[in-house]
Parts: structure tokens; sequence; C-alpha cells
């Protein structure tokens, strides 16, 4: 799968370790190689995943809480953050909070229903890398994330909002 | 007014090209309608019973002269010759067509204006009191910081898919004319003791579905700290509110689902981390915007038009009738603030066409500092009118059907577009207004009633605010037919309080009989003329109200 990371179009290298609630997280086999696990695999398998020497990153639903992981950020390369629906902007306030509170600085990238046109406010709150949703056009995507060349927020890349930045 | 520098302008002209892009793709067929909702809606373009509607940001409320004559160009060119003002201060076009709203954006963005989050799950247009600036009860002007407001919140990029929609009210005077009461946040400017002025905190008041006031967390912020706490309120609620009902999901019901002391201690801790970072008001952008709402230049000799005015007073009883009900106090002596009625009987509530929308520009031009303003229950503001210039003024509204002397009396309702425009209404509210004003059509007997508010929704969603209505009035739909029910005793002033059921709902055609009845049992148990109603009930109940209006059941 191709995905959108630091702006560029780059084959994914991560394998996923997302098995669904029936099965025990016990059970699923650990492949050499990057792994995004679910956070159910995570808190079973914490250990193992950590002495591993290959990466390891954890996939956080939208209702799941980033306190889980906050002890575990040193540990882990990837958060991904999911966007069941675009609507759905709970992932916003994660990316953010991580970035600036916790100050992680590994991949976090955008998960589920991903469009074009959320890119630039994804990209502002400290999302690197994007998966894209159905009907996305990578190449088309590129442009999407510097839609506004004016910034009222301060944000994860600009810390200080207009009214510090700029002589109005 | 606030008049925008290069970066206000370029992000609404970037977002009115972005836009014209994404219509293009609409209309070629490379985005289906549903890839297109999503961003129509962030444009304020909903799809409505007929047609697409174009939902207009006022912010606060205010417009110049020249953005009002751009509003009659879009009525005129654009759509059916017609707008309707709404109770969020806002201006909706029923009938424009997909392919002309990237040129109505053009043209607004012209003028300063834009439909940027006037929909979606995002923080709405702020409102304010529209006497804002120059009530003589004001503790300070709000509207700079609904403008240092409006900057913050737009395209916020962690704040634009919350739960649901946010609307945020400012008021800076003692009389509450915002119902700051009845939003997500309301912020009132309050001066404590030794002289310092800030803001009490207001969260989870709102109507709908589920009416409830808002519950003040916390009494006192510094004014620096107005975008820090409000990030911190919706940090607490996008990560919080409930995403799994839309008729869970507003603020309020976070706030009742935790309770208003978790809600406060959730905000304060997140507050305690953010506060005094670069958000923080500097001083100098707080008096920049000030600037822009700087106090005009008044006219010093203002006042030396009272002499003539008090011979038309005492010689035009018309005119003494629109002067007492149809203008209101003004700080400085010689001024008064006037209401132009859109109010006028067998005219929907709010709407005004394009031939008055000029006239009114032109005459705020000549009389009112080439300003007005929108207000909340859906009536326009000349609000620096000389009072040597009010008979000519008045003279010149009441040729324009703008001058019913009717302003917060019965027929001076709110009432949402109903069945006849929204896809979302169960019944009609419009011929319903139509119905009271063909019933209560004798000014006299509606002065005698005092200050009398009627507020009427055409379904739960409450546009129409009749949970805080002396009289609220919902739209239900029955078997197919549009049946009413009344609630009695909300209001969203200072005396805030939510109605309460009457009782089972009334057939269309005998709305306007019931609320004759009720008024029939005001006027018998009221103590003297000056007891309004709302008092009245306030002291007997809803019982006798009750049995009048079902006596024949």
């Amino acid at each position: 799968m191709q995905i959108i990371k630091d702006q560029k179009i780059v084959d994914d290298r991560w394998t996923r370790v997302l098995p669904d609630e029936e099965t025990d997280p016990e059970d699923v086999e650990l492949k050499p190689g990057p792994l995004l696990v679910s956070l159910a695999v995570w808190k079973a398998r914490r250990d193992e995943l950590v002495e591993r020497d290959d990466d390891a990153g954890v996939l956080l639903r939208a209702d799941e809480l980033l306190d889980e992981l906050l002890d575990d950020l040193e540990h882990l390369a990837l958060i991904a953050l999911d966007f069941p629906y675009f609507r759905d902007g709970r992932s916003y306030s994660k990316a953010r909070l991580l970035r600036e509170r916790h100050e992680f600085d590994g991949e976090i990238r955008a998960v589920g229903d991903v469009h074009h046109d959320q890119l630039t406010f994804m990209h502002r709150c400290g999302f690197d890398a994007y998966e894209p949703a159905e009907f996305f056009d990578l190449q088309d995507a590129l442009d999407a994330f510097d839609k506004y060349s004016v910034k009222y927020q301060p944000d994860v890349h600009e810390k200080n909002p207009l009214f510090r930045r700029a002589k109005r | 007014m606030y008049a925008y520098d290069e970066y206000d302008e370029q992000i609404v002209r970037e977002r009115a090209a972005q836009f014209k892009d994404q219509v293009r793709r609409r209309v070629a067929g490379k985005l289906t309608e549903e890839q297109f909702v999503p961003l129509r809606l962030m444009n304020g373009l909903y799809k409505q019973r007929h047609a697409y509607m174009l939902r207009v940001a006022v912010p606060y409320g205010l417009l110049s002269s020249d953005q009002m004559r751009c509003l009659a160009h879009i009525a005129r060119d654009y759509d059916r010759g017609y707008g309707h003002f709404t109770t969020r201060q806002n201006i909706q076009y029923n009938w424009p067509e997909l392919k002309d709203v990237p040129n109505i954006l053009d043209d607004l963005a012209d003028v300063e204006m834009h439909a940027i989050q006037t929909s979606g799950n995002c923080v709405r247009n702020v409102t304010t009191d529209h006497l804002a600036g120059v009530a003589p009860d004001e503790i300070e002007d709000p509207r700079p910081y609904c403008e240092i407001m409006r900057q913050w919140s737009t395209f916020h990029p962690e704040f634009t898919y919350l739960p649901r929609k946010f609307k945020i009210a400012f008021t800076g005077a003692k009389q509450e004319r915002a119902a700051v009461i009845v939003h997500d946040i309301g912020f009132r400017i309050v001066e404590k003791e030794d002289g310092e002025v800030g803001f009490s905190v207001i969260v989870g008041g709102g109507l709908g579905r589920t009416p409830v006031l808002g519950k003040t967390i916390r009494d006192f912020l510094p004014k620096k700290h107005l975008l820090s706490y409000t990030e911190a309120i919706l940090r607490v609620y996008n990560q919080f509110g409930d995403r799994d009902n839309k008729y869970k999901a507003r603020i309020k019901i976070l706030v009742k689902t935790l309770g208003v002391d978790e809600f406060r201690r959730r905000v304060e801790e997140e507050w305690a981390r953010i506060k005094n970072g670069t958000l923080t008001l500097t001083d100098e952008e707080i008096e920049r915007v000030k600037g822009h709402f700087a106090s005009p230049e008044y006219n010093r000799d203002a006042a030396d038009g009272r002499a003539s005015i008090d011979d038309k007073l005492a010689s035009d009883p018309q005119f003494k009738l629109w002067y007492e009900h149809n203008t209101d106090d003004h700080r400085v002596d010689g001024y008064r603030a006037v209401y132009l009625s859109l109010k006028t009987p067998d005219v929907p509530p709010g709407d005004a066409t394009a031939d008055q929308m000029d006239a009114i520009a032109d005459l705020a031009e000549q009389y009112s500092l080439d300003e007005l303003r929108v207000t909340h229950e859906q009536n326009l503001v000349f609000a620096d009118v000389e009072v040597g210039d009010l008979y000519e003024l008045w003279q010149k509204l009441d040729e324009l059907d703008l001058a019913t002397a009717n302003i917060g009396k019965l027929t001076d309702m709110i009432c949402c577009p109903g069945f006849d425009y929204c896809a979302l209404a169960n019944a009609a509210s419009i011929p319903i207004a139509r119905q009271l004003n063909a019933k209560f059509d004798e000014l006299d007997y509606l002065y005698d009633l005092g200050e009398l508010k009627i507020k009427m929704s055409g379904c739960i969603n409450a546009c129409g605010h009749h949970h805080v209505g002396h009289i609220g009035i919902l739209g239900i739909d029955k078997r197919g037919e549009d049946w009413y029910q009344i609630m009695l005793g909300g209001s969203a002033e200072n005396d805030a309080s939510l109605g309460q059921w009457l009782g089972p709902a009334i057939a269309k055609e005998d709305v306007s009989d019931a609320v004759e009845k009720l008024v029939e049992v005001y006027l018998e148990k009221r103590r003297d003329s000056d007891e309004p109603f709302l008092k009245t009930l306030r002291r007997v109940g809803q019982e006798p109200f009750k049995e009048r209006v079902y006596a024949d059941n």
C-alpha cells in the first residue's frame, strides 16, 4: 500500500497486527519487521514488543484514550490515530497533545476516513503520515497541505498566533 | 467596525477560490453528492426542501451600508428578491443555484463577508448584544472580543470537527439582550470590585431537543486569558463529547453527564497547562481590535434636536407610538437606537426584500453613521440616530413598511422558516405568524398587553427558540397534519427560565384563538397594567391559563 509521509508518496513499511475483539491478543503471531498493533495487543504483549529489534507502533481508535500510551511513548516509532468517519475529530486533539505536550517525535499517522480536505488541518495538528480513504487521489492530495496561507492560530509547526507573528 | 487587513482578506479570498474549485469538480461530476456534502456544509450551503440554502455570516450582527447593498444585490441577482435574517444574526438565501454560489462568495469577499463556518460541527458565527457599544448600561463593548474570537475560531485546525455545532455569545451590558445563557459558551463581561474587567463564563446552555440553561463555570476570567480558556473548554469537549448520538452531542449534555463540577475540574486542569502560553492576548492586540470599534465622533449638538421632536411627539400620535416602542436609549445624549421592524403583518418574520435592503443601506448611511445591526429577534437596528432626525427617519421607514411599532410586542414574533422552506421542519410556522397577525391587528390592544414575546419553531430543533418565549409554540406532525403545542413562561433574559408545556397539541386553525385566550386570562389576572405577562404567569401559575385554553375539551 502507498501512503503519504512527509508530503511524499511512499510505500508503507508497516505490517498490521489488528486482530478482532474475539481473538485473544496472546495468540497473535508477532512476525519480524515493523509492526503496527492494536492497543489490546500492545497491552498484552508490551514487553515482547519492546524487546524486539524491530519498530513497534500502536493504532489508537478514536474512543481509546491517549493516557493508555503516555508511559510508553519512548518505545513507539508510530502512533496511528483513527478517523472512523471524517466528522469524528477526536484524533486532532490527540495528535496535537502528543506533539506539543508529550513531545512525541515518532510518526503520527491518520488512518480511516481520511480525505483531501482534512489534510491541512491534520498537518497543523501534528500528523505527518496519511493513509488514503476511498476516492482519495494521492497525487492530488500533495497539493492539499497548504490550503490557507494565513493561519490565525498557533499550531504544532507555528508556535505563535497571527497576532504575535505579524505586524498588524 | 472591524476592517479587514491583508491577512483577513487573504483567508476569505482563498476560501472562495477553494470552494469555486470544489463546485467546479461537483458540477463536472468529479465529486459525488455524497463527497460534496461535507465540503458544501463547511461553506454554509444546505440542501433544503426545494433548493439549496446559503447562510451568510454577519459577524456579531454588524453590517456596513455597503455590505447591506451587497446582500441586496445577492437577493436580487442570485435569489428571488429577498433574504431571511435569522436568530443568529445571519442572513439566509433560500433559492441560490449551485453554479452561482462561487460568484456569490466572490461578491461577498469584495465587502469583507463570507459564509465560513455558518454550518458544520464547528464554532459558528459569534453573536452579541445588538446595542453593543451604545447601550447606557454597558460595562464594556463586547464586539472587540467577538472579533478576536472570530479570528481564533476561523479554520481552527483542532476544532473543525467537534461533536456538534458550537455557538458562542458575548454580552457587555447589565440587561441581557444576547441570550448568552442558552449558548454553548456565554461570556458575560463583568467588573470586579477593584475595577478589573473580565468575563464570567457560562457553559452548556442551549435549546433544541433538550433545552438547558447554561451553568457558570468561572466567575471571573481575566481578558487576556479569553482564548486559552476557550481552547481548554473546546479541548475537553472535543475529546469527551458524545460522538455516537447526534442528539446527545452538544456540550450541554457533556456538562450534564459529567456534572458541572467535574466538567469545570477538567477544563481548569487543561487550562492550567496552556494558560500563559502564546494564546495569551497581548495588550497590543486587544487595543488594536478595540481601535476598530472606537466610539465615533458624535455630534455634540445632537441634543438640540430634542425640542423639535418633542413637538412632533405631542402632535403626531403615530410617531409617538413608534418612538416609544421602536427606539431605545443611547449612552450619548441626543442619540437614540432605532429598531426597524421586520415583523410587518403579511411578511414572514425576518424577511427583507432586495429593495428594502438597498433603501435600508441608504438610510443607515444617511442617519446612522453608515452601519446597522441584525438582532437575534430578527429585526434590524440603527444604533446611532440623532434625535433631531427621528421624525424624518420614521416617515421614510414607514414608506418602506419597516416602521410597524411592535418591537417586544406579541406580533414581534421569532419564527423559524418552517415546513415551507426547511427540510427538517415537521410543520409550518409562517402561516401561524400570519394567523396571529390577523387576530392581533389592533396596535392599541398590543400596547396594552405590554412586553409579550412569542417564539415559534416548526420542529423540535427549536430554531425559533420556543423554549424561551413567554409563549412558545412548537409545530408537530400528527398523521400528516400540522398541530401545535404551546408552552408558557420561557425567557432568555436576566430572569432566564425554560417554558413549561401547557397541555395537548392544538389544531392549526385554533392556534390564534388559544393565544387570545391566554391573553384574556393575563388581562383578567394581572395586578395592574404595569405587571407584564411573565410576571403575572409566575405569580398565578399555569392552571388558569390551561383551564381556559382547554375549556371546551
